[in-house]
């Protein structure tokens, strides 16, 4: 009974292993070399795309990515700074998170707050968001299904660096959780995701989780059990 | 004959197709009319002089720049020149400020025609930068489309009044959409601040250049800018108490709200909808430190039905939060709209030398979308997990196996003795 369980438990983390390997998607088309300068006009990039942007000490650049049910999100950031010669001091660069209706998605790890040295030639950031759910109760600001916005900008910089030359550039993947945060429910839409592509599962995550493997294993021990305890007590042909 | 005949009609009907074909694409020659339009101007005061751009003067770098900008504008972009401080070289501060012309109309661009304009522009006057940033907006019009000024300045503004920052601001406030991206050819502490707050007075950007490659790639960058097509807010004026708030929809909305105003908006929720409203308030221009923003969504009995609220400290470009709010049925067959109440308040204020007038711009994005209704499960399917619920399934079925074998065994019992 238990090796069935345990075969069907691997089969089920396969299964898993492999979607979750997919949802790194390929992106065929070019990636974005631009960022946009507000909600509105956050450039969207996909999964697993290296978006670049070169930009102005002091800008707020805004990409948009999309992500579904079950993930559980990260994004990463790297600034080149301008050459150390032409700056003045240290500079703090924030990377921060929004989801589709530009409500402030907390990081669950990664530095999102990083101060660069006078030296310093790069920065990286990183945010790893919490795991998507595909419904949540209005009065929470748990991460849904959609478009999620990404902030770079430098929160503390001498002004006199103000309008040096960056290059920045932005990577937003997903994990999947796996069954054990597989949740039910919908929402009509997902947030505001009209500019972004649907992840490669759909909007509310793969109807399939691990959790099948448990509930069908527990109907197949229920059942075996049942028979066990039949045959243990009756044995009237053996009188 | 008849075949002639028919071949005839053919060749005309053809001929006919194709004349329809041309006509329209020759009337597209020109951009649409709802096409970006983009403003470049630069200063041609005396300071242009200077040569420290890559061992070249600033004003050899900035046409050097253009004649690349002109090359490489998008079709459909409508560009525009104007000069500051091009024309008069005297003492007179009256004249030298208001020294700003239109030196090529926005359009579409001839390229030729545009080049040899920016040729003939030697560093002369002042730096009228308030009074250029008026003319440049009256150049842009109020047609539709994005309207982009791209001001190119080695100093700041030499003529102090109109202040060019308050100039921004109210330009930006007009709710033309109207963005200012502002470029410093000088690494001077003052131009700087002035810059950047026009900058940050309409949401625009700031750079500083120190050689001729960045300063054509950052305002060929800002041409593509305005060629990204985006959707355009409407205007809306949010009312200070519920029962007067103007009514919204769905789309993207632009208000100004001054510090520690309340703003009120209305939405119409049929049952069965869910509405989400999304807002940002800008801060475009020197605030305290710390500062919030807060939406609430208000029933028409004046209970609040739900809130989306966010807090920060630091330098900022927008404090943003947003909300849902799926209405159910009451009843099965509730077909009753109902009136939710927006409002929108902030927390930002300012030292007591910042003017208060315009207010921090405010953009509302609404949207109405299809509510599921609430789920019966939180469970994905309703499937269970974990060892528990094996010990739960066996532990039941060896129960249910023993007591039926047990009953078997007694109805048999009971079978023999009769």
């Amino acid at each position: 009974m238990r090796r069935t369980t345990r075969v069907l438990t691997a089969v089920a983390l396969a299964a898993a292993a492999l979607l979750g390997s997919a949802t790194g998607a390929t992106a065929d088309d070019e990636a974005p070399t631009e960022a946009g300068t507000a909600f509105r006009t956050a450039v969207a990039i996909e999964q697993g795309e290296k978006a670049t942007a070169d930009a102005s000490t002091g800008d707020y650049l805004y990409w948009q990515f999309p992500a579904g049910a079950g993930q559980r999100a990260t994004v990463k950031a790297t600034v080149n700074l301008p050459e150390a010669s032409a700056r003045h001091g240290a500079a703090t660069w924030q990377l921060d998170v929004f989801d589709g209706l530009r409500r402030r998605q907390a990081c669950t790890s990664g530095d999102r707050t990083v101060r660069a040295s006078g030296q310093d030639t790069t920065v990286a950031l990183s945010c790893t968001l919490r795991t998507v759910r595909p419904w949540s109760e209005r009065w929470a600001n748990d991460p849904l299904p959609g478009a999620y916005y990404i902030r770079l900008t430098v929160v503390d910089v001498p002004d006199r660096d103000l309008g040096l030359p960056v290059k920045a550039e932005v990577e937003a993947t997903a994990e999947d959780a796996g069954g054990a945060r597989a949740e039910g429910g919908a929402l009509g839409a997902p947030l505001h995701a009209a500019a972004v592509a649907e992840p490669e599962d759909g909007w509310n995550g793969s109807w399939w989780s691990g959790r099948w493997g448990w509930t069908v294993g527990g109907a197949v021990l229920c059942a075996l059990a049942a028979v066990g305890g039949y045959t243990l007590t009756r044995h009237p042909r053996r009188r | 004959m008849i075949i002639t005949k028919r071949l005839a009609v053919g060749a005309l009907a053809l001929l006919a197709a194709l004349a329809g074909g041309v006509a329209p694409a020759g009337a597209a020659d020109g951009p649409a009319k709802e096409s970006p339009k983009v403003e470049l101007v630069l200063d041609v005061s005396g300071s242009m002089r200077a040569r420290d751009v890559d061992g070249q003067s600033r004003m050899a770098a900035a046409q050097q720049a253009f004649n690349e900008v002109i090359d490489a504008v998008p079709d459909n972009v409508r560009l525009g020149i104007r000069t500051l401080g091009a024309n008069y070289a005297g003492d007179d501060k009256e004249t030298g400020c208001r020294d700003s012309k239109q030196l090529y109309p926005v359009g579409k661009v001839d390229r030729t025609e545009a080049k040899t304009a920016v040729a003939t522009l030697r560093p002369t006057g002042w730096t009228p930068i308030g009074y250029a940033l008026r003319g440049a907006d009256q150049d842009l019009g109020t047609d539709g489309g994005t309207r982009r000024i791209v001001l190119i300045t080695d100093g700041e503004d030499s003529c102090g009044m109109p202040d060019p920052c308050d100039v921004a601001r109210e330009l930006a406030a007009k709710g033309t959409h109207l963005t200012v991206d502002t470029l410093g050819l000088t690494q001077d502490d003052k131009t700087r601040e002035q810059l950047s707050c026009i900058a940050e007075a309409t949401g625009g950007t700031y750079t500083t250049v120190r050689h001729t490659k960045e300063l054509s790639g950052r305002i060929k960058q800002l041409v593509r800018r305005a060629d990204t097509p985006v959707e355009t807010p409407k205007p809306v004026k949010g009312a200070d108490a519920c029962s007067t708030a103007p009514e919204v929809g769905g789309g993207i909305w632009t208000d100004r709200a001054t510090f520690g105003e309340h703003r009120w908006y209305r939405v119409t929720v049929k049952p069965g909808q869910e509405l989400r409203a999304s807002v940002s308030v800008g801060a475009d221009r020197a605030v305290d430190r710390d500062y919030g923003v807060l939406v609430r969504a208000v029933g028409e009995s004046g209970q609040e039905l739900v809130r989306g609220s966010d807090a920060g400290s630091g330098r900022t470009d927008v404090m943003a939060s947003g909300l849902r709010l799926p209405v159910w049925k009451a009843k099965e067959d509730d077909k009753e709209p109902r009136t939710v109440c927006l409002e929108v308040s902030h927390s930002f204020s300012a030292p007591a030398s910042v003017k208060r007038d315009p207010g921090l711009p405010l953009e509302l994005a609404v949207d109405v979308v299809k509510a599921p209704d609430n789920p019966s499960d939180l469970a994905a399917f309703g499937l269970g997990r974990g060892w528990a619920l094996l010990a739960v399934l066996g532990v039941t079925g060896l129960l249910v196996g023993l007591l039926w074998g047990w009953l078997a065994r007694w109805r048999f019992a009971v079978w023999r003795e009769n």
